[in-house]
């Protein structure tokens, strides 16, 4: 298979067919939601929709791969890693948009748009897992970012959830301003926009070293750890996934986190390189931040959504460890965790629509209590999201190995993370004391008089729930296929990092 | 490379000198009687209905917004325009000339893509019926 040449309109359109597929879809999809009255069945038929483009989307990255696609520089990359965290993507939003049927239809949120908004936000996504150049890596984070804004408030009725849109939008527009002028001195510093451009001009020390580019750096980190939610950028996050409605919130912590990391992983591997001590440096604190502050900070949560969301702030810094090692190796570590991640996070976000049983109220912990006596399936499928968040060995599946990985990433660094990978030890045990708790309340707590068991779950909720603890259990059994995947796909993407300049690069 | 910037250097001192100039002669030279007729919003006479800090009918800020949104998305056929002659050419222009064989329909295929997408966006905002006043 020759490369693609980018700079060929066809072959350019070939290299962009997963993206297209999507994009077009969504854009096609607006037009029939807009063409019936809104309804519960047309709201439904768009969803079921929105899902087949999903598939179409999972069809053409398989195609793209199955093929060998490769391309040299370009705006865009096409190769193994994208390809992955593209499926990851697709993934979650099959989920997101097979939880949000029946979650909409019993919140009266009729508007098809947001089965659309679903797609167009995904397109954006996969538009950031391609992007090689800086300017279409902030495309692809507006596109995905004001979809996802939009979604967020979806439910006008509720003022919880207006004030998580509004939150969202006005620090993610300030956080795409960072990145936009991170990106502008970036240019300014090295004369491109192109990321193998940039790693090239990295290389010289009158670049790396001038003042415009550290500037630079230090701004497209603070909107990349915005847009993951990294301590101490992670404000926004509690108050919107738990005002938004729980599809939506599941959505923003598993596919917009997946994009935002395969992006970073980018630059960090092709642009930045090892040729910056200090980028590291601020990679460093920011995973040992996160990581501390996420963990720390969930054990007092007793709304299981703002539990969640504290969650997801934690695993993110687990990944930013990963991404702190700076090697392919970090790389598929992040592709195989990003998988156990998204499986175990949105399909506690399933339970938590099925337990919410038509309120927007709080999803109080203690509605959780006795969960066992009442609905056994939804409560040992939470307890294994659970122990796959935490990390346990065997029933907690792949979300051992994850972390294992990424252990494993840490330690075999050029420049061993020692220390990182003890505060992730540290900090992991110390998640046991919130998501061991959900477990003790659910399955040891007597569940109080008078709290009516929550309905039982529907079609497309169980099936997400279903699915997705097989998933989680066999890939725990057996994960060398996916392992392997994730190596060779990482290996095949990024050239092997060059060893790092001097020893004095260990962290502090 | 600094020196590229002068004349935006001098412009700039111009246009302060200026207004300083401006503001300062007529300052220092006009004679100030105010009385309550002079005072008023409008000098022409007409007597002010009310505060201009008003609740406006949010179907103006819908028209507003629309506008805003096609108008500066069709503000991008102006740069196209200027460049279709070499975007319609599969090789650099010589001459300003497109070489034999080699026109393309790359730069025309662009617009109607970007088209596409403004009127499916319109489709939308009509069907929806916020172009409907009432």
């Amino acid at each position: 298979m020759m490369p693609l040449d980018l700079s060929i309109p066809a072959q350019l359109t070939t290299a962009y067919l997963p993206d297209l597929v999507v994009m077009g879809g969504g854009m096609l999809l607006l037009l029939w939601a807009v063409w019936r009255p809104e309804s519960e069945a047309h709201s439904r038929s768009v969803a079921w929709i929105a899902m087949g483009v999903c598939l179409a989307g999972i069809a053409a990255v398989l195609w793209s791969w199955n093929r060998g696609l490769t391309a040299g520089n370009g705006a865009i990359a096409v190769d193994a890693f994208r390809w992955v965290t593209d499926l990851v993507i697709l993934l979650g939003m099959l989920m997101t948009l097979a939880i949000s049927v029946d979650f909409n239809q019993r919140m009266r949120l009729l508007a098809p748009e947001m089965h659309v908004l679903v797609v167009l936000a995904g397109s954006g996504m996969m538009l950031l897992t391609a992007a090689r150049d800086l300017m279409v890596l902030f495309l692809g984070v507006e596109l995905m970012s004001v979809s996802v804004y939009v979604l967020a408030g979806i439910d006008r009725r509720s003022s919880r959830g207006a004030e998580s849109s509004l939150k969202y939008f006005l620090l993610g527009a300030f956080s795409s301003a960072f990145l936009l002028y991170g990106i502008a001195l970036v240019y300014g510093a090295t004369g491109s926009t192109n990321l193998v451009t940039i790693g090239e001009a990295m290389s010289t020390p009158a670049v790396s070293g001038s003042p415009m580019m550290m500037v630079g750096l230090a701004l497209l980190l603070v909107g990349f750890a915005f847009k993951v939610a990294a301590a101490p950028f992670h404000m926004w996050t509690p108050d919107v996934y738990d005002g938004a409605p729980a599809p939506y919130s599941g959505l923003m912590a598993c596919a917009v986190k997946t994009a935002s990391f395969a992006a970073l992983v980018r630059v960090c591997l092709e642009a930045v390189g090892t040729g910056s001590e200090r980028w590291h440096l601020a990679l460093w604190w920011l995973a040992a931040a996160t990581m501390v502050v996420g963990n720390l900070f969930a054990i007092q949560q007793r709304n299981v959504k703002r539990m969640l969301s504290y969650s997801s702030i934690g695993h993110a810094g687990f990944l930013l460890v990963a991404v702190t090692a700076q090697t392919t190796e970090g790389a598929a570590a992040i592709a195989f965790y990003l998988v156990a991640y998204t499986l175990a996070t949105l399909g506690a976000f399933a339970v938590v629509v099925a337990m919410n049983g038509g309120s927007d109220g709080v999803t109080h912990v203690d509605e959780y209590a006795g969960l066992w006596t009442v609905r056994p399936g939804l409560a040992m499928a939470m307890a294994v999201y659970m122990l796959a968040l935490l990390g346990f060995p065997l029933v907690g599946g792949m979300g051992f190995f994850a972390k294992w990985y990424v252990l494993q990433a840490a330690l075999h660094a050029s420049a061993p993370q020692t220390r990182l990978a003890i505060i992730l030890v540290l900090t992991t045990v110390v998640s046991a004391g919130f998501y061991l708790y959900l477990v003790m309340v659910m399955f040891m707590r007597p569940r109080p008089e008078g709290l009516a068991p929550p309905p039982p779950a529907t079609g497309l909720t169980r099936l997400v729930i279903a699915t997705s603890v097989v998933l989680i259990l066999a890939f725990g059994l057996y994960p060398s296929p996916a392992v392997k995947v994730a190596q060779r796909s990482a290996a095949a993407s990024f050239a092997p990092a060059a060893p790092r300049p001097t020893a004095s690069a260990v962290a502090p | 490379m600094a020196r590229a910037y002068l004349p935006v250097l001098l412009l700039l001192g111009f246009v302060i000198a200026n207004a300083v100039m401006i503001l300062g002669i007529s300052h220092l030279t006009v004679r100030q009687r105010p009385s309550a007729v002079k005072q008023t919003p409008y000098e022409s006479g007409i007597a002010p209905l009310g505060d201009a800090r008003d609740r406006f009918s949010v179907k103006f800020y819908m028209v507003a917004m629309l506008f805003i949104i096609f108008d500066i998305e069709t503000v991008f056929m102006l740069p196209w325009g200027v460049l279709y002659r070499d975007l319609s050419c599969a090789v650099p222009l010589v001459n300003d000339l497109c070489p034999a064989g080699q026109a393309s329909f790359f730069g025309l295929g662009e617009m109607l893509v970007f088209m596409a997408i403004l009127v499916i966006g319109f489709v939308y905002v009509w069907k929806k019926g916020a172009l409907q006043w009432d």
